[in-house]
């Protein structure tokens, strides 16, 4: 039983050790600018196609099924509300962060993981640079930029999609009536939980994905299994998170 | 070599029983003990698995000794953190077994990158710009020969070139150490060959104390009897009686274990089964 759970345990630890290292060298020079801008680059603007998308459907198919159980209650007048909430609340955050983690915690995981079998990891500490500061720190500030703003983006595409559902499509209410239900039902409770999750998911998936990256061993395989594994975690911590965070704010 | 005279001899690196052990299995390093002295080369021989290049690593403060005490260049490192480290390796140079490329930034990036990145190059906590480097750069790339790869990527050379350009990368900040993991490791033996004749033009020119890992016998056989001509630019035997051979020594490694040291004609009479094995090679009629 206690060697069943020391390998979970000995990984938290790590996890918890390359946060603040990483944390830490946000403040401490030499700052590597212009990685951070290129990890923004990759994390931001290249996932950005792709967010547009997903948060466009998941507001289309939130309107759509809520069409239905709207108008048993003859109260489809609702739907902007509806959309908005869940969107605003769990289902930007958490999509975005699915998505940046499949796209991202496995590009970084095997990135890193590539890095260190072929000893460039080695190389780097060999030749003078703490590769927590040189590829952890910048990433995972990049994440911590990237990730909400991509979380807003798709937030208000998403309500656009619901729009385009709502209005022109089903013709289940005004287009004002829509945006005006939309705005009103936000509270800076919802926009709160909105912001804060994206950025504890940004610590989770970057984090996540450099130690995996970092803790490759065995070849090329190694990496394959680090990158799975670096998505599979990252996902699931996800979930957890979002959960606890969410519990913590309905108490608000 | 007036300049090897007139220095004195210092000891670059020490290993007192210095042991590595992970889990309950059985160790990776078991009581090494050893000395290199300023000038040597050292050929550290021994089967794959043996503990070679894990001792480099402790030698580079990559890994840590479970126990024992490791000195380099006089300065007791055993108990370094990553941040004394640092200093520490800038007077190392090294070159990994696949050479340790970064894939991502050109040659000249690569080449650059020890004196863009260690410390005692930068003036008040500034990185010196990869233009007021270049000089340095071209000449370490001249060196091996690799002068006109500076806008390549690793990726466009070969296994032998990129070697080159690890060697260069290794040496641009005129390290007083230098440890080559295996440097002829799945080469031709024509690429090999060379790899090692500017490991021999390299000490001749700068002075190098270098630690050599490989597993052919060959390496340190030219290592230990030819010395580089720089008038003629060519590989020329040394005489039976130079005192010069004697500064190339062996090592050999097996389990974790150092079991042999000495030089090439005490490599040669042992008698021992394993030993002999790394000194009876057939390819030794090197000419």
């Amino acid at each position: 039983m206690l060697d069943w759970l020391k390998s979970p345990i000995l990984t938290f630890q790590e996890f918890v050790t390359l946060a603040g290292r990483a944390s830490l060298n946000v403040f401490r020079r030499p700052f590597y600018g212009q990685d951070l801008f290129l990890q923004m680059d990759t994390i931001g603007v290249g996932s950005l196609p792709i967010t547009v998308l997903i948060g466009f459907f998941s507001g289309v198919i939130m309107a759509l099924q809520m069409s239905r159980a709207l108008s048993q209650y003859g109260a489809t007048g609702q739907v902007g509300q509806i959309t908005a909430i869940t969107l605003v609340r769990e289902m930007g955050p958490v999509l975005t962060a699915l998505l940046i983690a499949g796209r991202n915690a496995s590009g970084i995981a095997s990135e890193l993981g590539s890095m260190k079998v072929s000893e460039q990891i080695d190389a780097m500490r060999a030749l003078g640079t703490d590769p927590v500061k040189k590829l952890v720190t910048p990433r995972l500030l990049a994440m911590c930029v990237t990730l909400p703003l991509l979380t807003i983006i798709a937030d208000f595409v998403g309500i656009v999609g619901g729009y385009m559902v709502a209005v022109p499509l089903l013709r289940l209410t005004t287009g004002s009536q829509y945006w005006n239900n939309a705005w009103r039902s936000l509270e800076y409770n919802d926009i709160a939980q909105g912001l804060i999750k994206p950025l504890l998911f940004a610590f989770i998936i970057a984090l996540v994905g450099c130690l995996y990256g970092m803790r490759t061993s065995g070849g090329t395989q190694g990496v394959g299994r680090a990158t799975t594994q670096a998505v599979v975690v990252a996902s699931v911590w996800i979930f957890i998170v979002t959960a606890l965070v969410t519990r913590i704010f309905v108490n608000l | 070599m007036a300049r090897n005279e007139a220095k004195e001899r210092k000891c670059i690196l020490k290993f007192e029983d210095v042991s590595l052990q992970f889990d309950q299995a059985s160790p990776v390093l078991d009581r090494v003990s050893f000395e290199i002295w300023s000038g040597e080369t050292r050929i550290i021989l021994g089967a794959a698995g043996a503990g070679k290049t894990v001792m480099m690593k402790i030698a580079l403060g990559l890994l840590k000794a479970s126990s024992g005490r490791v000195s380099v260049m006089g300065q007791d490192v055993t108990n370094f953190d990553e941040v004394q480290w640092y200093e520490v390796r800038s007077h190392i140079g090294v070159l990994f077994q696949e050479g340790g490329l970064f894939d991502s930034i050109t040659i000249e990036e690569n080449v650059a990158y020890p004196l863009l990145n260690q410390a005692r190059f930068m003036t008040n906590g500034k990185k010196p710009t990869i233009d007021s480097v270049r000089p340095d750069v071209q000449e370490a790339l001249n060196f091996v020969e690799l002068g006109n790869t500076l806008n390549k990527f690793p990726s466009e050379l070969s296994g032998g070139m990129r070697r080159r350009v690890g060697i260069a990368r290794g040496s641009v900040a005129d390290p007083d150490l230098f440890l080559y993991d295996s440097p002829t490791a799945g080469l031709d033996p024509i690429t090999a060959n060379t790899i090692i004749a500017l490991l021999i033009k390299d000490r001749e020119m700068r002075n190098t104390t270098a630690a050599i890992i490989t597993h052919r016998f060959q390496d340190g056989h030219l290592m230990a009897n030819f010395r580089y001509n720089p008038e003629k630019d060519h590989l020329e035997r040394l005489p039976a009686d130079s005192p010069l051979r004697e500064r190339t020594k062996f090592m050999v490694m097996k389990e974790g274990q150092l079991v042999f040291e000495g030089s090439e004609t005490e490599l040669d009479a042992s008698r021992d089964p394993y030993i002999s094995k790394f000194s009876m090679h057939p390819a030794r009629k090197v000419s």
